[in-house]
């Protein structure tokens, strides 16, 4: 610790610390337009220029290390003076367009002008105008505006590990700019927005329609993925206008991925399902909301009358609230039927009575920065989970080995110490023969029934190097990824993956699906298991894959588009169709829900709803709705609770979403998060033997409804196109070029679409996306798949 | 004493004479009336009446939809709602002063940093519905349309001054 003294005032501050850091942390500001906390230091704007006591001149304070003794003046008349004239220089070619400049009014640059700047400039030449390129469909680019501070620039290369943007030229000349002409299309993107301190980078979806303001707050938590990144949505009349990012250091920072930022623009999207709606001898009639409940509750009730309640199935989005998973549950198990599912693109369930009360990280997120080798299975973290992507990067810069288990040679944005890119039919062999390796290594007896299995099994060297590397790891984690999620060999994905981790002594930690699957877990949203992980004496086990392929002849729908949201969408649509009574809860009106539902109400999104997702580490994080909700719709856990009422079942007296939470929470205590999996040997290690493997990679732009309906988000280059992507030796294989259209035939849909060459996916499959409306009409996302040329 | 006095004051009807003197003298006087509505009182060209839109002579809407009249404005008159337009300027999709709340206060035009929103001196206008004084877009352009002669020559006059 140092002792030095800020405006006379003596602190204590951290060794090696800028004088910046010291002061912030002791409430002293000092104007500053490129130090960033998060940021490398460039002290290039000069604009925090302080007086220190026997330097001949004014210094940096974000590049001055503080030491024992030092006395700073950060308002001395010295210091005014110095950080007046740096001002006086940066507003020399900052042009005077404040009133159509989207920053206008949280300008940093603003801001300090008022304190520190001159009402009139000594200036009287042209001031520089600089041409602005596109950048893509999220940001909007005024580099007229720009006070060269090179956020933007360091941010692109220490946190989103692309460099994308870049300072060509000196002085006035010096320009941002991308260095070939192209988009910037980094999943973390927008947050330079954000940093950029003037108005050069502004938000395109955001442009011209709303002033900082006009704005109200609300803390939200992002409904896109399991990291529950927190937002903060601003709303001006009742329309959510903007999401930007509420600092947490625990989960996500200060930086939120794209996806949460402008995923928002689906939420005021033509789609959004406003009043009841019921079929009436096949034609859509808008309904009042008694009207509708009472036919949902005179469908139901005649179902079950007539097929038994174990006819009824519900399938709930993983992205629904703790509170709905929760009352939807309760619903269906008061009615007598234990067929609820959120696990909508998982294919295999056989070890799910092994499972801890639910899926964990197996540490905290903060946890990932520190670890020094991490293995991940089925996973393109990157695009999956862009802040868990982020937190291994850093690790990985720090020198960690990060190692993947994939079907696709992914681009990550750090050094991949190891790779194993191969079939997924391949991949539990692959885990098997690390897992042999790692038992060599160890010299431990392998569990039961694993070693006449591991007999015909080779170890590769890179096998081997995983396994080394993890094994010498101090602090290492095995990660199971949302691609081995829906693997048909999930379980034995699962139980190597625990092996793995439990004799390298790295931790076990999965990434599920939708922001709030832990949630599903602990509310019961599963058929085998009750709220809080609590056997059910529910026999016969519905989940969602044997949901849809033995049809139910009721089902009750959550948030979910099974088109586009299933493990097998021509199978869910089939079984949706032919069902006698289908009532979809969505916030979102889709074609084919026309088609197969009978009843549809109108709920909530996560903006207009209080509610609680949890995360992946296992936190409970609450929310309030920040907007009322849009025409008619309802927050669903009201109508769930309402849907109670009118079937006259016990226990749905809550007033309030917190109440529902409560009672969870109250028969939780506090969830042990936990990722042991008890050891079930997998049957063998066999290779299911097809000629091609379809990997149905959920692109990042494409996981859940809302998501799928922002439109800035549909336009830009991680929007993955329709396509059969194949490596070249398999498009050759089977006659075709780059630019083909293929036909592609599987579990008894067909549909035509564009060939790819892409070297990145393995041999002996093809990554065919899922979650896209091209797509929807193919089978399994993950499994057999027949492409032709005709 | 003081009695005798007061009976003598009211004996001759002295303070009836009085005030009957003014009057008396108004009536010769110049007369300052005038006949509304033939006749109308000289204005100031800092006239705080009805609002207007203004445009450049190219027939270009001055506003930018930079909000200050909307943020400054005391009555929370000002509704705007922006848009980029098709050629990518910054405009309004709406902008509305509702006349019954507005307090002809000026800081809306004051704030305009393009001289867009400006108070006419046109006072005489009524609406038969409450809804007809939310003056819109279109109306507050017609106004600027109809009175940008004397609108200009008004700012000309007042420039020196501002």
């Amino acid at each position: 610790m140092a002792d030095i003294e800020i405006n006379g005032k003596t602190i204590k501050a951290r060794d090696g610390v800028m004088v910046i850091e010291a002061a912030d942390e002791a409430g002293i500001t000092i104007p500053r337009f490129c130090y960033h906390e998060k940021l490398s230091v460039a002290a290039s704007c000069r604009m925090c220029l302080v007086e220190v006591e026997k330097a001949p001149k004014p210094l940096p304070a974000c590049a001055t290390p503080v030491s024992d003794g030092m006395k700073v003046w950060t308002n001395s008349p010295r210091a005014l003076a110095a950080q007046k004239n740096v001002m006086e220089f940066l507003l020399i070619n900052h042009p005077l367009d404040c009133p159509i400049c989207d920053q206008g009014g949280e300008c940093e640059l603003q801001d300090i002008a008022v304190g520190y700047g001159n009402d009139v400039s000594r200036f009287a030449e042209i001031k520089r105008v600089v041409k602005s390129n596109d950048i893509g469909p999220l940001i909007v680019t005024d580099f007229t505006r720009c006070i060269h501070c090179t956020r933007c620039v360091r941010f692109g290369q220490e946190i989103a590990g692309i460099r994308e943007l870049g300072a060509t030229g000196r002085g006035e000349h010096m320009e941002i700019g991308t260095y070939v002409e192209k988009s910037v299309s980094s999943e973390l993107s927008g947050n330079i927005i954000d940093l950029c301190p003037v108005g050069s980078l502004t938000s395109k979806p955001f442009r011209f329609t709303a002033r900082a303001w006009e704005l109200t707050d609300s803390a939200a938590v992002s409904p896109h993925d399991c990291v529950g990144s927190n937002l903060t949505l601003q709303t001006r009349r009742n329309k959510v206008m903007r999401s930007l990012p509420r600092a947490n250091e625990a989960i996500n920072e200060t930086w939120i991925s794209d996806r949460d930022r402008f995923g928002y623009v689906g939420l005021n999207s033509e789609d959004r399902l406003r009043t009841p709606m019921i079929k009436v001898a096949g034609e859509w009639r808008e309904i009042d909301w008694k009207t509708a409940l009472e036919q949902v509750v005179k469908g139901v009730k005649k179902l079950i009358d007539t097929q038994g309640a174990d006819q009824l199935g519900a399938l709930v989005s993983p992205g629904a609230t703790l509170e709905e998973m929760y009352l939807l549950q309760k619903l269906m198990r008061t009615l007598g039927s234990a067929n609820i599912d959120h696990r909508l693109r998982q294919i295999d369930f056989s070890d799910q009575d092994l499972l801890p009360p639910f899926p964990w990280l197996g540490q905290n997120i903060e946890q990932l920065e520190k670890v020094n080798a991490a293995l991940l299975i089925g996973s393109n973290v990157r695009k999956e989970q862009p802040i868990i992507g982020h937190r291994l990067r850093k690790a990985a810069i720090a020198g960690a080995n990060i190692m993947f288990v994939n079907p696709v040679d992914f681009m990550f944005n750090f050094p991949v110490a190891e790779k194993l890119i191969g079939n997924p039919a391949q991949m539990v062999r692959t885990l098997a023969a690390i897992a042999k390796a790692l038992l060599d290594i160890t010299g431990e007896a392998a569990p039961e029934g694993l070693a006449s299995l591991l007999e015909n099994i080779s170890v590769g060297d890179t096998e081997l190097a995983i396994a080394e590397r993890l094994k010498a790891a101090e602090n290492a984690t095995v990660l199971l990824g949302a691609l081995a999620q829906g693997s048909q060999r999930l379980s034995s994905l699962r139980a190597l993956s625990v092996l793995i981790a439990k004799l390298s002594g790295a931790r076990f930690g999965q990434l599920s699906e939708g922001a709030n699957s832990s949630g599903g877990w602990l509310a019961g949203a599963v058929p085998h298991r009750g709220p809080v992980g609590q056997k059910t004496s529910v026999t016969s086990l519905v989940d969602a894959s044997v949901m849809l392929e033995h049809p139910l002849r009721g089902y009750l729908l959550m948030g979910v588009e099974p088109e586009l949201d299933s493990s097998h969408p021509v199978a869910a649509t089939k079984v949706l169709n032919e069902a006698e009574f289908v009532v979809s809860l969505t916030p979102f009106l889709s074609e084919q829900m026309k088609q197969y539902a009978d009843v549809l109400l109108p709920i909530s999104p996560f903006s207009e709803t209080s509610g609680t997702f949890v995360n992946i580490e296992g936190r409970w994080q609450s929310f309030a709705g920040a907007v009322a909700p849009l025409g008619d719709s309802r927050p669903a856990w009201k109508v769930l609770r309402v849907l109670g009422n009118l079937f006259d079942l016990p226990g749905f007296e809550y007033i309030s979403s917190e109440q529902v939470r409560d009672e969870l929470k109250a028969s939780c205590g506090q969830a042990e998060s936990s990722a042991e999996v008890a050891w079930r040997c997998p049957a063998d290690f066999n290779a299911v033997s097809v000629s091609l493997l379809r990997v149905g990679e959920v692109p990042i732009y494409a996981t859940d409804a809302l998501v799928r309906r922002s439109e800035p988000l549909q336009q830009t280059q991680d929007a993955m196109a329709a396509a059969v992507y194949l490596n070249e030796s398999v498009a050759t294989g089977l006659g075709l070029v780059d630019g083909d259209i293929a036909q592609v035939v599987q579990g008894g849909g067909s549909v035509w679409l564009p060939v790819v060459i892409d070297e990145r996916v393995a041999d002996g499959c093809t990554v065919i996306p899922a979650a896209l409306p091209e797509t929807a009409g193919l089978g399994a996302i993950h499994g057999p798949v027949d492409v032709s040329k005709n | 004493m003081k009695a005798l006095g007061r009976f003598f004051k009211s004996l001759f009807l002295l303070e009836l004479l009085q005030g009957l003197r003014l009057t008396g003298r108004y009536l010769l006087d110049r007369k300052i009336t005038i006949i509304y509505p033939e006749e109308k009182t000289p204005q100031s060209p800092r006239f705080r009446g009805l609002h207007a839109q203004r445009r450049y002579p190219n027939g270009e809407e001055r506003c930018i939809a930079c909000k200050l009249c909307e943020a400054v404005c005391p009555a929370m008159a000002i509704t705007i709602e922006a848009e980029p337009r098709e050629d990518g300027s910054r405009r309004t999709s709406r902008y509305e002063i509702d006349l019954t709340k507005c307090i002809f206060c000026g800081f809306c035009e004051e704030s305009c940093p393009v001289d867009a929103i400006v108070e006419t001196r046109v006072f005489e206008y009524f609406g038969d519905k409450r809804s007809d004084l939310v003056k819109s877009k279109e109306d507050l352009l017609a106004v600027g349309d109809q009175h940008e002669t004397q609108i200009a020559a008004d700012r000309a006059q007042d420039a020196p001054y501002r």
